[in-house]
């Protein structure tokens, strides 16, 4: 845990990419984790064929929901929605690193939740309980 | 005089085993989170193994002597509550799970059947839900307003325009310590004015009964609840005080058995105090395991346990002073007298999660977080706050360790 709050995890804390939010977006979803009250917004612009052409998040909260929002938020570009709604967890966990504490997973997973929740239209389970 | 002081936290710690358990990464346990749940001296723990290997039986109920040493057990850990709130008599101490099922006691069953719409039901803005919600429910229920005493800055009750919020009042509800910020609620100033207007009060002592002396009667309650798992005893037990006219006149909250007196098929005829709210077989082991515990902290002193606090809250403040400049920011009331053993805090822009997860790769426990009080961390605009809380186990040392470990958050996150 020492190790994990690198330089990079610190970066994207402090400067979110893709932070704010979008004009008219086509899907949104916003959860909190009841926890810490952590609370993170995604929003999404979508072309035709359902991939995400554009991406904002919003919120705060600890480092490490943060950081993983921000992270996730640079790779679902051009993604399918159907794809990002079953996005492994393992995608964040790899983002931020190893190590991270069975209490703080879902400090890990929220951006990933609220995200598929936005893909599917509905509030999505915590990815690391089965589906 | 300090040195004396100090060799007696030192004996005292070495009561509470689970202290010198080092962490997985070797270091020493440093356990700054009593206000969440206190650590059990071995006296406790033994109480408990006492009870299941020698005196187990079902209470009330058999008429053999196993049964008898149960049950005599189980009464005489209530009139150990009763002597250390000092309640006129056992009756008025009633077991129940936590401070949580105690306020629900009184919700339902005195609220219900006192409450009218125009009625008023008082409380602060410091709550813990557990202080707030079965209010909020008994307000929709009944009709009654539900009213705040405000807070300023520091946490501390504004009590200006008290005895206007408080006509119509018919309840007073409020934490005699707020588990966030420390504060310790004026009572002496707010009861008899409660009780002017012609309203009953409730105190919730989930994080005085632990800390500092209560006496019932002094303070003129009506109600008192309090959870034994911070008060060094074990989870699952916990304790309503009523003044005994007001439990009297009380329905009875839970129904079943133990909690009667004689049943036919269509009708019950209830027990009397303070069984008439004890349904079920209570949580025996528990209720003794609380009686052992209230004889440790009387055994150390509850006037030591407070001087303890004091000044060790006091050292943890000036200590923590020397870090406001690297940005940290401590919360709750500034005048000590007004604040119990809990500081809350956020360092820089640092998350008070990230926080506490770097101090705990250092083996200091504390928590994170809203502390089940959302209403005021709003207010407040706080997102989250860390928070340290002492108790009779605690040194200057456990403060030097989190010190330390706040300079090394500081560090990781460059501030």
């Amino acid at each position: 845990m020492d190790d994990f709050y690198k330089e990079y995890i610190l970066d994207h804390y402090r400067n979110p990419r893709n932070f704010g939010r979008l004009d008219r977006p086509d899907a949104a979803a916003e959860d909190l984790n009841p926890l810490c009250g952590d609370r993170i917004r995604f929003e999404l612009k979508v072309d035709d064929e359902g991939r995400v052409t554009d991406v904002r998040f919003s919120g705060r909260g600890c480092a490490i929901s943060q950081a993983s929002a921000s992270m996730l938020s640079e790779s679902i570009v051009g993604q399918k929605l159907e794809d990002i709604a079953r996005m492994p967890k393992e995608k964040v966990l790899e983002n931020v690193g190893i190590g991270i504490s069975p209490a703080r997973l879902k400090c890990a997973t929220l951006g990933l939740k609220v995200l598929k929740s936005a893909a599917l239209g509905e509030i999505a389970s915590w990815p690391e309980e089965p589906a | 005089m300090i040195a004396t002081r100090d060799l007696r936290t030192a004996a005292i710690a070495r009561d509470f085993p689970l202290l010198f358990q080092p962490t997985s990464r070797g270091k020493r346990l440093v356990y700054l989170d009593s206000a969440a749940t206190s650590q059990k001296p071995q006296c406790v723990i033994d109480a408990l193994v006492h009870y299941y290997t020698h005196d187990n039986a079902n209470i009330h109920r058999g008429v053999y002597e196993l049964a008898q040493r149960a049950t005599d057990e189980f009464e005489r850990a209530r009139e150990k509550v009763a002597r250390f709130v000092n309640a006129a008599e056992p009756a008025e101490i009633i077991w129940t799970r936590n401070t949580t099922e105690a306020i629900n006691l009184v919700s339902y069953s005195w609220g219900l059947g006192n409450l009218r719409p125009g009625d008023a039901i008082l409380t602060s803005q410091l709550e813990h839900h557990s202080n707030l919600v079965p209010w909020q429910l008994l307000a929709a229920k009944t009709g009654a307003e539900l009213r705040f005493i405000e807070v300023d800055e520091y946490g501390v009750h504004r009590l200006d325009d008290l005895e206007a919020k408080l006509e119509g009042a018919k309840l007073v509800a409020l934490s005699h310590v707020s588990n966030t910020l420390g504060t310790i609620a004026p009572l002496a100033t707010i009861v008899p004015l409660a009780h002017a207007a012609g309203a009953k009060v409730l105190v919730d002592g989930a994080q005085s009964a632990p800390h500092f002396r209560v006496d019932v009667r002094d303070l003129d309650l009506d109600f008192f609840a309090a959870s034994g798992h911070k008060m060094c005893g074990p989870t699952g037990i916990g304790f309503l005080y009523g003044k005994r006219a007001l439990l009297e006149a009380m329905p009875p909250f839970l129904t079943g058995g133990d909690m009667i007196k004689s049943v036919e098929y269509t009708s019950t005829t209830f027990n009397e105090l303070p069984w008439k709210f004890e349904a079920g077989t209570s949580d025996v082991a528990g209720a003794i395991g609380l009686g052992a515990a209230v004889d440790y902290l009387e055994a150390v002193g509850m006037d030591w346990v407070r001087e303890h606090e004091r000044r060790l809250t006091a050292y943890a403040l000036e200590r923590l002073a020397t870090l406001v400049p690297r940005g940290l920011h401590i919360y709750g009331p500034q005048n000590r007298d007004q604040r119990s053993s809990v500081v809350s805090f956020n360092l820089a822009d640092i998350h008070a999660h990230d926080v506490a997860s770097i101090l705990d790769t250092e083996g200091i426990c504390v928590r994170a977080g809203h502390h089940c009080t959302m209403p005021l961390m709003e207010k407040m605009g706080w997102p989250a706050t860390a928070r340290a809380s002492f108790y009779l186990y605690n040194s200057e040392e456990d403060v030097e360790a989190l010190i330390g470990g706040l300079e090394k958050a500081a560090g990781i996150f460059k501030v």
